[in-house]
């Protein structure tokens, strides 16, 4: 769906359940928007607005992604800006943060104002570019982290590949420092988990699967707290899935460590036990873990150790993933499944429904210092409108994105972004 | 329950998916046709008119040719491709070299593949029948049925009986197979070998870990040594092959330990003087050819079975 333009009318939404976490609120009430911005409610309904009423369903600040694959440029056939950014709408997002390893990789202004162009003309939420901390995420050599922030990327990372030479790291951080971006860390140790296609454990024994033991992970986000210790500058672990990864950064925040972090719906649902008979739909990197780690992740979510819930969206064709297991792609598309399954969590009493919106909104925002994961008049009007209830089979057909590898195809799910609005435009109604 | 039994398997993948019923059904079987391979004239024409594929992305000698030999002794018409000559080359994917296959209508394609769950993907976008002759390090279950026979025709039975496997268990497909076979027919299943060589929660298959050889074969009724690679994709799992041998290869005094009676096994090809002496793969209580020998019995039995009545392609 393409941004709907409309007259500049007042936009009224009417007994919702507002939350914002920015205000520790939530209450049932109206959100009033003009000009793409949130606007304090008049004393009575003006003339001509565009009316929807809420009936209770949950009006929150819009979703925001900070971790996802657009694809594009380069690899159009599995997603591209238009079709990534559908999927985000649908899925209740209005703004995501695209990883940089395109075709070619974004390294420089180009490339970056390139996905910006993209995203103006045919996007349906906002998008951030983030750009790459080595030239053409080589490993050797920083790239242009100057020219990246003035074109509008918001972060840098090498994601899907770990740094592997740690003074290029601690370069990274201070040099990123110094033209505020974030540093995003894919926290994999690599000599430890090549050739590796799933978690090492019961089912990697079974399957006679290589696998990719938790030290990969954890001596690599060891290594980032000390680089971001030692650098004094933020530094965000990226989807993080193990306990023993937790703890180092439940340990780094307690001792003031400017560490953040993220984890996915997909490593707080799903075990190893999801790779089954070598569905390469459950095939991602890092792997799904154990039970306990899975446990972990949710107790970390409750406790402030994770600051976002991203979904690693990563689309791929049928090429990439109708093969061997061990030659598949990594990898799982999650934009439209993510809501539903944060929201089991809510159900299951792991988290509330504010901090939820914390972790899908607030904090991503406040991370990235992008605008948006407020309600407060003059925010800028993104606002996502979920009703818990809705329940749906989570269908192949039914899906936006290109990719289809999801490992909860079929499942039945629950809770559902019913209305999308990005900067006072709807990019997805399904109210009415 | 004997009399309901039926052996419904229209492919093997694995020894995973067999019940003990299946097992002892393809071990009677493999007995009824060991006898054919004595024959003057070593032909049945049970498979008269079936087409088999021998699809082999790794090289093999042994197991290609016992499956071949198996195939031509049931009359069945077999046809070699391997990977050299294939088009996976020409990078060809798996599926799409099947489905072409496939169009030539072949009733059996047994697959060796480097990938673990390579004949289980065949098996699911294609009609015939799959028969897995070795996937990565995942089961190679006629290995592991002829293996089974083999000890069962010295031993009479399965159950109750100690059996050690020695060497490099987290790379062998053999091993994983024998370990979920012997174990499923109730025999006692211990590994041993370096750290390096031993995949995590090996007791969930049915294996008990030592790291002492001797204690491992202490008592035991079968012993079988594992080929042994010094090195495996710049993955450094052990010093030398000296070294090995010094600490972990199966010799004379060390069988000791063992029941006088032990059989010794081996999968093929063997190291000489690494994970075995010479003087143990030749002496005493060596059974390493005839398990050669019930390879085509068994892969005879496989090939007969997985037919089943109604001969093939087009059952579900």
């Amino acid at each position: 769906m393409t941004v709907i333009k409309q007259k500049t009318k007042t936009t009224v939404l009417q007994n919702g359940r507002t939350i914002d976490p920015t205000r520790n609120m939530d209450v049932i009430g109206d959100l009033w928007i003009e000009d793409g911005v949130i606007v304090p409610a008049g004393e009575k309904l003006p003339e001509d607005c565009q009316l929807f009423d809420l009936d209770g369903k949950w009006l929150v600040p819009g979703l925001i992604d900070m971790h996802v694959h657009l694809r594009e440029p380069g690899e159009e056939y599995k997603e591209t800006v238009e079709s990534g950014t559908r999927a985000a709408a649908a899925g209740g997002f209005t703004a995501v943060a695209c990883m940089p390893n395109t075709r070619p990789v974004n390294d420089c202004a180009s490339v970056t104002e390139f996905i910006l162009e993209a995203a103006k003309r045919k996007g349906s939420a906002r998008v951030y570019p983030v750009g790459a901390i080595s030239a053409g995420s080589q490993g050797s050599g920083l790239a242009g982290y100057g020219e990246l922030k003035a074109a509008g990327a918001v972060a840098v990372t090498d994601d899907g590949l770990p740094v592997i030479d740690s003074q290029l790291m601690r370069r990274a951080m201070e040099y990123a420092g110094s033209h505020d971006l974030l540093v995003m860390s894919h926290s994999e140790e690599i000599a430890l988990s090549r050739n590796g296609s799933m978690n090492e454990g019961v089912v990697s024994t079974r399957l006679g699967l290589r696998g990719i033991p938790v030290a990969a992970e954890a001596i690599m986000v060891y290594r980032e707290i000390a680089l971001a210790e030692l650098t004094g500058q933020r530094t965000h672990i990226a989807h993080v899935s193990t306990a023993a990864a937790a703890d180092l950064i439940a340990q780094a925040k307690a001792r003031g460590v400017r560490v953040t972090a993220e984890t996915t719906p997909h490593y707080f649902t799903l075990t190893e036990e999801a790779v089954g008979d070598y569905n390469t739909n459950a095939k991602m990197n890092p792997p799904l873990r154990t039970e306990s780690d899975r446990q972990a992740i949710r107790k970390g979510l409750q406790d402030g150790t994770f600051d976002a819930i991203a979904t690693d969206h990563a689309p791929h064709s049928v090429l990439e993933k109708e093969l061997e297991f061990d030659r598949a792609a990594n990898g799982i598309i999650g934009l439209e499944t993510s809501l539903p399954l944060s929201l089991a969590l809510v159900r299951d009493g792991v988290i509330d429904a504010m901090r939820m919106v914390e972790l899908m909104s607030s904090s991503p925002a406040r991370i990235l210092k992008v605008p948006g994961g407020a309600l407060a008049a003059g925010s800028v009007a993104d606002v996502t409108v979920i009703d818990p209830e809705k329940e749906f089979v989570f269908t192949k057909e039914s899906i936006l994105s290109r990719g289809k590898n999801s490992p909860f195809l079929d499942w039945e799910l629950k809770g559902k972004a019913v209305l999308t609005i990005m900067g006072g435009q709807i990019t997805h109604n399904e109210l009415q | 329950m004997k009399e309901t039994y039926r052996f419904q398997h229209k492919h093997i993948l694995g020894i995973e998916q067999l019940s003990v019923a299946d097992i002892f059904n393809i071990l009677d079987t493999a007995n009824s046709f060991k006898e054919i391979s004595n024959r003057p004239i070593k032909k049945v024409p049970t498979l008269k008119g079936k087409t088999i594929i021998n699809f082999f992305f790794e090289p093999s000698t042994r197991t290609r040719l016992s499956f071949e030999i198996a195939a031509k002794r049931m009359s069945a018409d077999t046809f070699n491709i391997a990977a050299s000559t294939s088009s996976a080359k020409k990078g060809e994917t798996l599926i799409d070299t099947a489905r072409n296959l496939e169009a030539m209508a072949p009733d059996i394609i047994i697959l060796r593949h480097g990938s673990s769950g390579a004949p289980g993907l065949l098996a699911r976008h294609i009609d015939a029948s799959i028969i897995n002759a070795g996937d990565g390090t995942h089961e190679h279950p006629s290995q592991a049925l002829l293996d089974i026979m083999t000890v069962r025709e010295h031993k009479g039975a399965i159950e109750g009986l100690k059996i050690a496997i020695i060497g490099d268990i987290a790379h062998s497909r053999v091993a994983h197979s024998d370990i979920l076979g012997f174990s499923k027919l109730g025999a006692e299943v211990r590994v041993a070998g370096p750290a390096t060589f031993m995949p995590p929660h090996l007791d969930t298959l049915g294996a008990q870990v030592f790291d002492s050889v001797e204690e491992a074969i202490t008592d035991v009724d079968v012993v079988m040594a594992l080929r042994i690679q010094q090195e495996r994709q710049n993955d450094p799992l052990i010093p030398s092959l000296r070294e090995y041998a010094q600490f972990y290869g199966i010799n004379k005094s060390l069988l000791q330990h063992a029941r006088p009676d032990v059989l010794i096994m081996h999968p093929g090809p063997i190291n000489r003087g690494v994970e075995m002496n010479p003087d143990v793969a030749d002496g005493k209580g060596s059974v390493i050819l005839e398990q050669v020998t019930n390879g085509v019995a068994v892969r005879m039995a496989l090939l007969y079975l997985v037919m089943g009545q109604e001969g093939g392609r087009g059952r579900s």
